[in-house]
């Protein structure tokens, strides 16, 4: 039986980066917050010191700050025809938990997608017409709000995060040196590109060559000393490669950890519980109101914290569930179409060059989160798609996230993957390889989506997520068309002795790592039978719960999530604070 | 950091005292493992001393998990996926047995961070691991189901009295799956050997393998530094730093 709580104003499920943003917003407006996560309190000193941060096999290997599936996975599939089987080893994403979330082992690689990545499906629609839009089952929608209203958001999170890079659009005056496709940008960045390592740089005059204008990856990993508008201190970062996949031991990578804790957690009016899982947020009899959440703490005691808002900031997996589990909304079903909850999961398409050069000393190790330079003429829709047979796009990179020996030896095709003639090929090419990434986009078919299980339980009990993905020719044909362009830059890269193509291929695979952007599920939209939340994350059905993240998705962009999950927790608390608190109720009539 | 809290540690990951951790108010177990108290914190970062997250340390090389036999085909297999050569050194000279040893004596042997419950149907390769076995079960069931072809393949004989080549076809028919075992998966369990034995070579010295920092040598890996910034705009040019790992290096650090 639960222990009733003290009421509160607000109740954040979850407690990463959205859960530290709704909370700073919401307890500076003076509501009584509690955050529920699930795992444990961490900070820099205590859990990712430079004293012993830099350990490729602890963290990234022995999945030390990952979640850990002994306690928690969920069950994968292609297609509907398979039978799910639990994810039993962290491989395609890795998934978070405890203070701070996956935004404490991310890259820092703030994006903010392009104006016709939020219009997907009518901007798509009248350049390429009807079947562009609908070929491949595909399911897309346009995200419900503009470029003019999720800007200033996007802005904010550059402010708090001291996002270093160069503006390519300057208030509709296009910036040389910046991206000339972003949207335009009401400021330039908080702090200038970092200094760039050999690879990116030959990538960049290789590209210029090409007729491409390259540009510094926006980054989180800030360029020079940094305080935010919440006093929170960033230090230079000491590009030490240990970024991606570890905790910044330098206070050098933007997180909940040196953004916004040092500022939250000193606020009377917000409590922490850590060890403490939400298992179902609990509603009305009619089901049109929140009450609170149910949650068990580590020592097996359930508890009722009622609130007058619910948040509900956990990573999209676990949103999605919560929504399943506790019955809101229509759950989606492939067959007829209809529902929406879990509805448009979608993912990233990653392919790939190793570069290698005859005599050229590349140190792959000088490395940081987003360490890199940045051709984006085939993201989204920055080129004309007629007759390749695909929409959507990626940005081509050459990024120095690191040189960590396990993960990161590139050797030449046709190498084996062991033997002497591994050795020596690694031995050769460790330090005079690069890699190109082709970061792409994932569009939104029928037979992609989120339920729950019918067989796999997690330790509570409860069924776990089932996931049912695949990539679709539409993503494959996308990121071969991206792979070969990189390609061609990477040939005409100054010294370069032979390249690699990785293509794409087949069925998305839960063993490689890919990237953790998981998105959809809880997607935003104009209406409720195509939509989950409004324009400000606000539930359709109960209209004092707001579902935070990737979730909100219609599709994925070519960029990675963060940048977009920030701002529109940001354009969220924005209507939460300023018209929900005044007057209660739907913020978007239906 | 003193000896004996090393081995505190080490007991803590192995899980024989985490009752009384939470007693004598130990810190948070820091990689989500069970165990850790539920806690409330409000109006204050909850730093407290003495509770850095500091990574286990390996002790000695004697063998702890690996029987006699298994001994027999780890070593020669090992030093086939990365052998002796003027490059640098074999998978055995980097001590990349101990390493083996120790983690599956440990936590990851244990299945940490693994689900294996059921049901446990076989899966398709696109959904990855599907045996119920822990990491140590699955090297305990295949090293001897391994041998078992070997016998069947090659009159008798075991995998150490193979010649090297022999050796290679028989790891090679694991890798691809054509080797059907009695009892284990070996392609599954290829996978996870290789990827173990990648570790044991270039992981921390920590961890038992990497003896010397050779393998970090042999590639020009610097280390466990975290201050390039003198360098970042010095392209082309060779990082003078000495190697070192998170102890530090010899004559350095005594540790």
């Amino acid at each position: 039986m639960a222990t009733n709580l003290p009421a509160v104003d607000a109740v954040l499920a979850g407690f990463g980066w959205t859960g530290a943003i709704l909370g700073q917003q919401l307890c500076d407006a003076g509501l009584n917050v509690v955050a529920l996560e699930r795992g444990a309190w961490r900070d820099t000193p205590t859990d990712f010191a430079t004293t012993f941060a830099q350990d490729e096999l602890r963290y990234m290997w022995r999945h030390h700050l990952f979640q850990n599936l002994a306690y928690d996975t969920l069950t994968i599939r292609n297609r509907t025809d398979q039978e799910a089987l639990p994810m039993r080893h962290l491989g395609s994403f890795l998934l978070g938990t405890g203070v701070g979330g996956a935004g404490v082992h991310w890259n820092a690689q703030i994006w903010r997608f392009l104006e016709s990545d939020l219009k997907a499906y009518t901007h798509n629609l009248q350049r390429y017409g009807k079947a562009a839009v609908s070929a491949y089952d595909m399911t897309i929608q346009d995200y419900p709000l503009s470029w003019d209203e999720i800007e200033p958001h996007y802005e904010a999170f550059d402010k708090l995060c001291g996002t270093s890079g160069r503006a390519g659009n300057l208030k509709g005056v296009i910036q040389d040196g910046g991206n000339p496709f972003e949207g335009p940008r009401s400021a330039e960045y908080p702090n200038p590109p970092m200094a760039m390592p050999y690879g990116p740089t030959l990538f960049a005059k290789a590209a210029r060559e090409k007729g491409y204008q390259p540009f510094p990856h926006p980054t989180g990993n800030v360029s020079r000393p940094y305080t935010n508008p919440l006093g929170a201190q960033l230090g230079q970062c000491t590009y030490c490669g240990f970024c991606e996949k570890f905790g910044c031991g330098n206070y050098s990578k933007a997180t909940a950890q040196t953004t916004i804790l040092p500022y939250l957690m000193m606020k009377t009016n917000f409590t922490l519980r850590t060890e403490s899982e939400v298992l179902k947020v609990e509603t009305t009899a009619d089901g049109k109101r929140a009450t609170g959440v149910t949650y068990v703490n580590s020592a097996g005691e359930e508890f009722f914290q009622p609130a007058q808002i619910v948040i509900l900031s956990a990573y999209v997996l676990q949103n999605v569930r919560l929504m399943l589990l506790s019955k809101i909304g229509k759950p989606y079903d492939p067959h007829s179409g209809e529902g929406v909850v879990g509805k448009n999961y979608a993912y990233q398409t990653m392919g790939s060059v190793n570069v290698f050069f005859e005599d050229k000393i590349m140190n792959p190790f000088i490395g940081a989160g987003a360490l890199a330079t940045v051709v984006d003429e085939f993201n989204g829709d920055n080129f004309d798609h007629t007759g390749l047979g695909f929409i959507g796009g990626g940005y081509i990179a050459q990024l120095h996230t690191g040189g960590r020996p396990i993960e990161m030896i590139y050797t030449p095709q046709g190498i084996p993957k062991w033997g002497t003639e591994w050795k020596r090929a690694a031995a050769r090419n460790y330090l005079r390889a690069v890699n190109i990434s082709c970061h792409g986009s994932v569009m939104a078919h029928r037979g992609n989506y989120l339920d729950l299980d019918p067989t796999y339980r997690d330790s509570f009990g409860r069924p776990m997520l089932r996931m049912t993905f695949d990539f679709s020719d539409n993503e494959l044909k996308m990121s071969r068309y991206l792979v070969d362009k990189a390609a061609d830059i990477a040939l005409a890269m100054e010294g370069v002795s032979a390249v690699k193509k990785n293509y794409r291929t087949g069925s998305w695979s839960v063993v490689p790592y890919q990237t953790t952007h998981n998105t959809g599920g809880t997607m935003m939209g104009d209406n409720p039978t195509q939509s989950v939340v409004n324009k400000y994350l606000q539930s359709w059905d109960v209209d004092n719960l707001f579902v935070m993240g990737s979730g909100a998705f219609p599709q994925n962009a070519g960029y990675n999530p963060t940048g977009t999950v920030a701002a529109l927790a940001y354009h969220s608390a924005d209507a939460i604070k300023n018209q929900y608190l005044k007057s209660p109720g739907p913020l978007v009539r239906a | 950091m003193s000896d004996s809290e090393i081995t505190r540690r080490q007991l803590l990951v192995g899980g024989a005292l985490v009752g009384a951790a939470c007693v004598t108010g130990a810190a948070a177990l820091h990689d989500g493992a069970l165990g850790a108290p539920p806690r409330t914190i409000k109006g204050a970062v909850p730093w407290r001393e003495g509770t850095a997250d500091v990574p286990p340390m390996v002790q000695g090389t004697a063998y702890r998990f690996f029987t006699a036999g298994e001994q027999a085909f780890i070593e020669p297999a090992i030093d086939r996926l990365i052998p002796p050569d003027e490059t640098g050194p074999s998978a055995s000279q980097a001590n990349v047995h101990v390493f083996l040893d120790h983690q599956l004596a440990g936590a990851f042997g244990r299945g940490d961070h693994f689900y294996l419950g059921g049901p446990w149907p076989k899966g398709t390769p696109e959904q990855g691991y599907q045996s119920r076995l822990s990491p140590a079960q699955l090297y305990r069931t295949a090293i001897p189901a391994v041998e078992a072809y070997v016998r069947d393949q090659h009159a008798g004989k075991t995998f150490k009295e193979l010649g090297a080549a022999e050796q290679d076809v028989v790891l090679r028919a694991l890798e691809s799956g054509e080797a059907k075992l009695s009892g284990a998966d070996g392609k599954s369990f290829f996978d996870m050997f290789l990827q173990n034995v990648l570790e044991g070579y270039f992981s921390d010295p920590i961890y038992g393998g990497n003896k010397d920092m050779a393998a970090w040598k042999m590639i020009g890996f610097p280390g466990a530094h975290y201050d390039y910034r003198e360098w970042v705009s010095r392209h082309g040019e060779r990082v003078p730093y000495l190697t070192v790992g998170i102890k530090g290096r010899p004559g350095w650090s005594q540790g």
